[in-house]
């Protein structure tokens, strides 16, 4: 047990360098959430119109930024051979690593995500759920994402196809969550979109680091 | 010695105490690296690798570790599972040392102690970094290392977890003249406490009982 929170903390602590960490992502997300209303038209009603959507597409974009250094890194320098010479399953050490990824990058980014959801005209009382949105679907883009930082290791120019293999893998938690959001905004039933989003979630979390450990285990033979 | 004790102390059935390598052969993007490569390690045994650049010592050293596969033969550890050997029996210190330069070296030594050793402390992490000469390093990041101290930093793992099989590659090179002494020794005391060693490397092995010589 001590183990695996060692490796939490190394993880989290790495996730946080990375890239220059969550205050690269969360400013990344702030321009992309900025550019939008600027292409769009100043005005308040129309950009109220596709607020919590330009908030929930920033945020899956903003979530690519840090992913391919995840596994990359640790392939380039040695430490994911050490990583499997241990009694941990390898499955269990990229869960971890995921969940480093999440705390380090997907929570601060869904402390972001209301504030820039209301700046862009979305009312006050959708922040809760974007919040908790953001936060399911940040778990959901960490798992699914680490499954195409593993897959492009030891390509060239991972980074980019990183960013391809994953984007479709994005495809359904932005729908389930921009539609419960949606919802909730026109006074509709959101739990369903809402649960939706969790049970991707929950798919990307217990299926995702079997994909992962096998393209490592592929990666590294 | 502390690490000895240590293993001495774990010398139950989960300690490998025999390595055997029968028929390998690896074949890398294509190309036949070696074949017909056979070893058979004891208990206190070292073994000098050695080889041209390119002859698959190291290649040899991470099928050791199950890294690589085997294209045929196989490799065992007596009586001790592969997986459980691969998992728990050995230690690999090669050029990737798998160490952060961003992170401090006592965060990188204690992880790494913690990860291979299983219940960590922070005893074994002190005296191994003792043992290396380390201590007053520790506070530094490891970017601000030498390869020399790198290297040391990388070899104090094996010493802060215990395990029976070494697998070094090329542990010599960036060391100086004393450290050379000064690591023999530790493999010495290492052997003498029933672990093995299997060691890539140009220069002669001091402390190696046998050699094994890959041709390319």
């Amino acid at each position: 047990m001590s183990r695996l929170l060692a490796l939490l903390q190394r993880e989290t602590a790495l996730a946080w360098g990375r890239g220059g960490g969550p205050l690269v992502a969360v400013g990344f997300y702030a321009g992309v959430a900025t550019l939008l209303p600027l292409a769009i038209g100043p005005e308040p009603q129309r950009l109220a119109a596709i607020a919590t959507g330009a908030a929930w597409v920033a945020l899956a974009l903003a979530s690519l930024l840090s992913l391919d250094r995840l596994f990359e890194r640790d392939f380039e320098d040695g430490a994911l051979d050490l990583l499997t010479l241990s009694p941990t399953p390898l499955e269990l050490t990229c869960f971890i690593k995921c969940v480093g990824q999440w705390l380090a990058t997907g929570a601060p980014l869904a402390v972001a995500a209301p504030v820039a959801a209301i700046g862009l005209g979305a009312s006050l009382n959708l922040a809760p759920l974007i919040f908790a949105c953001a936060l399911l679907g940040g778990l959901a883009f960490a798992f699914m994402g680490g499954i195409g930082a593993a897959l492009s290791l030891g390509a060239r120019r991972g980074g980019l196809l990183t960013a391809v293999i994953v984007l479709p893998l994005f495809v359904p938690p932005v729908i389930f969550g921009g539609g419960a959001l949606d919802s909730f905004a026109n006074g509709l039933p959101w739990r369903g979109g809402f649960a939706l989003l969790g049970a991707y979630a929950a798919i990307a979390v217990a299926l995702g680091p079997v994909a992962m450990a096998a393209a490592c285990r592929n990666a590294l033979s | 010695m502390h690490g000895n004790a240590k293993l001495s102390k774990r010398l139950d059935d989960r300690v490998i105490t025999h390595l055997s390598i029968r028929d390998t052969a690896i074949r890398r993007g294509g190309r036949l690296v070696f074949e017909d490569v056979c070893l058979e390690l004891s208990a206190g045994e070292a073994c000098a690798l050695t080889g041209e650049n390119g002859s698959g010592k190291t290649s040899l050293l991470r099928a050791v570790a199950g890294l690589v596969n085997l294209d045929a033969g196989e490799i065992g550890f007596g009586a001790v599972d592969v997986e459980d050997a691969r998992a728990e029996g050995l230690h690999l210190v090669g050029h990737a040392d798998g160490l952060k330069s961003a992170r401090t070296a006592r965060e990188e030594l204690a992880f790494w102690g913690q990860w291979c050793g299983g219940g960590g402390g922070g005893g074994g992490i002190d005296a191994a970094a003792d043992a290396l000469e380390l201590t007053s390093l520790l506070d530094l990041e490891v970017r601000r290392l030498s390869a020399g101290q790198r290297r040391r930093l990388a070899l104090a793992r094996t010493l802060a977890a215990p395990r029976a099989l070494w697998l070094l590659d090329e542990p010599l090179s960036p060391l100086d003249a004393r450290w050379r002494t000064r690591l023999s020794e530790l493999m010495q005391q290492h052997l003498d406490g029933g672990g093995m060693i299997l060691a890539a490397v140009h220069d002669p092995l001091p402390v190696a009982t046998r050699s094994l010589e890959l041709s390319a």
